[in-house]
């Protein structure tokens, strides 16, 4: 066998090799998804959906760990994405390249990195206790508003660093100021960037169950939140609640709950891509 | 400047300002928790003992046990994400058709936005059971399995950093190893990986930081009882869980129990940053050479 | 030359990027309501020099300015000058058409807009007159809120044209205004230009010397930052002083 026969060879294998490769990612997934469809797809029902939790896993609902996440998300993005919005548009619109700037893009990068877990002390230390706030919905948004911060400030950049520097000097030679120019052209004009990158961060926020149970989310909540004081629960939590009983009712339940929340998780995901894949050809500079 | 303008520019600043008041307080926070704890425990037996029982009647504060559960998972993690992530990389970048690039990446990038109870479920009820069929004694909770989940669940921070790393290597860099005649094989592992080496490296080191952090996966899969050992078949125990079992017990405020978890995230966040900080070094450098 | 008001003045202008000197003691004054063009070869710092006139320089990090620019006696670069004020009376046009992504109307109507005025009769008549001015009405007022992006590259810079005389500034700046398009829509704008020095005081940069020659009443050549003459237009081309003008002029370099 020549030399290069052998090289050619070798070539085939390592393509073979990685199909191979992704074939396990897929398969790994595809059964992920089917494990957890036979399992809990059964379970759903209108009594499932609408029943507080119980002691007995077939009388168990999720209706407070839904309403808990539904309230989880608007608080957060109530909180987070002013906030991040605007960290974003100071940071890309209005400094200069100073060390200050390049010292909060550090920083900002750093705390992308930093566990949730970590925020989950910071929220209980915090909110939880300093504040006054106990385990409520409030300090929970607060705590993962922060932990989603950093996501939505950089997706804020990324979309208005792609907004033309010729959209900003055409208003700005027509007499707009600064405010006026990124208020009235440069948003608008990132608009699609900065929803696609919020709704990414929203779907992080509903699947985080850690934090929360630091900052003191209960696992069994009688009663559905009706004010952002009160205690709470998630879809995540109430998963890893059901998952750590030995009874196997309760693994039916908790199946149950993932379809639920990998369903609010992918939809979430499905309108971000199809809201970039919609900006990407709409607009042509 | 218009006084509203001053105003408005104000508000933007404190925004952006508020993500340096998140950094002290995770700081505060994490010190004024372990301070007090530091005062009862020596920081010399904190970080060589062997034992950690702070919920027993008989106390021991030794952080070894926790870490080696940390370093078992994420190195386990790592064994299946790196060849698996890397492979997938260079396989999309050198031989995959433009089509199946398109198609594959966003399937993948699934495995990275479904959440890690989601994770610790699976390898609970499925992955577990499957390995106990090939490995007998397999714990119920174990390292490995956990391990092996979380593997695959950061596949692609790998397999997606490393492809953009490798496709910012000049094209022409590809053409000159093709010109002399080389097999796609040697051109990806000859020429491209080690031009894309420190993206690569950058990648990899996020996803160690990743699995250092990863919480819910392994209080599901991997067990509740610190044990410092570094065999994957038993029930361990990492920071991260240690922190979410103080979280759901109820231990008192304030008492030195309490502060543990202080402590123990203080051990997990030194780690995080410091890898955090590694790639961002390794990354500014990358990008002069190339500048 | 002629007894006309002069309309701007640079007195004395030194113009730095870092440490790069880009523009050196530049003096020169233009006549209300003529058109003067800027020429000579890339980098000799006429854009930069155009840009001083409405102070589009200030976003540039480490750029500086000395001297004194006279917007009908006034100094534009005086402490209490507000850029914003100051750009609602010199208006500019961009190298690349830069409309708005967003319809016809809105972006012929935006200066307005951010002025505060808010009447909508006032605003329709604001942009129909405008559109007149640009020479662009009859071909979008039936379109009006259609996207700018969908317009052609040379109704693009009309619609641009329109969007800054919409204020009603008495200086139009243009920064080689017609370099994007094609010949059709070039001859469009240079009859413009003709038109607009009615009323406005223009001055343009431009590569192309025979536009230059087409649209101008003086000429302003400069070289290596600096302005080596300024002249009748039709001077300029046929009796030039200095060396490096007839060079250029004869196409010996740029």
């Amino acid at each position: 066998m020549t030399n290069s026969t052998r090289n050619r060879i070798k070539d085939k294998a390592f393509q073979v090799f990685g199909i191979f490769c992704m074939l396990i990612g897929l398969v790994f997934l595809a059964a992920l998804l089917i494990n957890i469809l036979s399992e809990g797809l059964a379970r759903i029902d209108w009594d499932f959906l609408t029943s507080l939790p119980s002691r007995r896993a077939s009388r168990s609902g999720i209706l407070t760990a839904w309403a808990g996440t539904l309230w989880i998300l608007v608080l957060t993005s109530l909180i987070a994405f002013p906030l991040g919005i605007s960290a974003g548009v100071y940071l890309e619109e209005y400094t200069k390249k100073t060390k200050m700037a390049s010292f909060l893009e550090i920083n900002i990068a750093n705390l992308a990195g930093v566990p949730s877990i970590i925020y989950g002390l910071l929220g209980l230390e915090i909110f939880v206790r300093q504040m006054g706030m106990g385990s409520s919905l409030l300090a929970g948004a607060m705590t993962l508003s922060l932990l989603v911060l950093p996501i939505v400030i950089v997706t804020t950049r990324e979309s208005l660093k792609a907004v033309p520097q010729t959209v900003r000097q055409g208003s700005f030679a027509l007499g707009a100021t600064k405010w006026q120019t990124t208020w009235l052209q440069v948003l608008p004009a990132a608009f699609g960037g900065i929803l696609t990158g919020v709704i990414m961060s929203l779907s992080r926020a509903v699947g985080e169950a850690a934090p929360l149970v630091v900052v003191g989310a209960l696992a069994y909540v009688p009663f559905v939140p009706s004010s952002p004081n009160d205690e709470f629960t998630v879809l995540p939590i109430q998963i890893f609640n059901w998952t750590s009983r030995p009874q196997a009712e309760f693994l039916v339940n908790a199946a149950a709950a993932i379809i639920m929340l990998l369903l609010i998780t992918f939809l979430l995901n499905g309108i971000a891509v199809y809201l970039r894949n919609k900006q990407q050809k709409k607009i042509k500079w | 400047m218009k006084l509203s303008e001053k105003i408005i520019e104000g508000l933007l600043w404190l925004a952006a300002t508020i993500t340096i008041l998140v950094t002290i307080g995770i700081i505060w926070v994490l010190l004024s928790g372990s301070i007090p704890f530091f005062q009862k425990v020596s920081i010399i037996e904190f970080i060589t003992g062997t034992e950690w029982t702070p919920l027993f009647a008989k106390k021991e504060f030794g952080i070894l046990p926790l870490v080696a559960g940390t370093f078992l998972t994420t190195a386990i993690a790592i064994a299946v994400a790196l060849p698996l992530g890397l492979t997938i990389a260079i396989y999309l970048n050198e031989y995959a058709p433009a089509r199946l690039k398109s198609t594959i990446k966003p399937v993948l990038e699934v495995l990275a936005t479904i959440p890690t109870v989601v994770y610790g479920f699976f390898a609970l009820t499925v992955v577990t059971p499957f390995l106990q069929g090939f490995i007998p004694n397999l714990a119920g909770f174990n390292a490995l399995s956990a391990g092996i989940v979380m593997g695959i669940m950061i596949i692609p921070m790998i397999s997606s950093l490393s492809e953009d790393a490798i496709s910012a290597v000049p094209k022409s860099l590809r053409e000159a190893a093709y010109g002399m005649g080389s097999t796609r094989l040697q051109t990806a592992f000859k020429v491209m990986v080690p031009a894309a080496s420190s993206g690569i490296i950058v990648s990899v080191i996020l996803a160690i930081s990743r699995a250092v952090g990863e919480t819910m996966l392994v209080a599901i899969a991997a067990g509740q009882q610190p044990r410092f050992t570094l065999n994957p078949l038993v029930p361990i125990e990492t920071i991260t869980t240690y922190i979410v079992q103080v979280s759901l017990g109820d231990v008192p405020h304030g008492s030195l129990e309490y502060r543990t978890i202080f402590a123990a995230g203080l051990v997990l966040f030194v780690f995080t940053f410091a890898l955090n900080n590694l790639s961002f070094w390794i990354k500014k450098k990358y990008q002069e050479k190339y500048d | 030359m002629s007894k006309k008001q002069i309309k701007l003045e640079a007195r004395d202008i030194n113009a730095y990027y870092g440490d790069f000197h880009a523009l050196k003691g530049i003096n020169v004054a233009m006549e209300e309501k003529t058109v003067t063009a800027f020429i000579g070869p890339s980098g000799c710092g006429k854009s930069t020099f155009l840009r001083i006139f409405n102070r589009m320089n200030d976003y540039i990090d480490g750029f500086k300015t000395e001297g004194e620019i006279l917007l009908d006696g006034e100094n534009i670069y005086a402490k209490n000058v507000l850029v914003d004020e100051l750009r609602k009376r010199v208006g500019m046009v961009f190298q690349k058409p830069n409309p708005f992504p967003k319809s016809i109307y809105e972006n012929v109507v935006y200066g307005l807009k951010i002025q505060g005025m808010s009447n909508k009769a006032a605003l329709a008549e604001a942009a129909e007159k405008a559109l007149h001015q640009a020479a662009l009405w009859n071909e979008v007022k039936d379109n009006l809120n259609k996207s700018a992006l969908a317009l052609s590259g040379g109704q693009q810079q009309r619609l641009c044209i329109a969007r800054a005389l919409a204020i009603s500034p008495s200086v139009l700046l243009m920064d080689e205004p017609a370099s994007a398009l094609d010949p059709i829509s070039t001859a469009k704008i240079e009859e413009l230009i003709h038109q607009l020095k009615e009323q406005y005081t223009i001055v343009i940069v431009t590569h192309n010397m025979q536009q230059a020659g087409r649209v101008s009443d003086t000429t302003a050549f400069f070289y290596m930052g600096e302005l080596v003459e300024h002249a009748k237009t039709k001077t300029i081309f046929t009796n030039p002083k200095d060396k490096r003008t007839e060079d250029y002029i004869t196409g010996r370099f740029g």
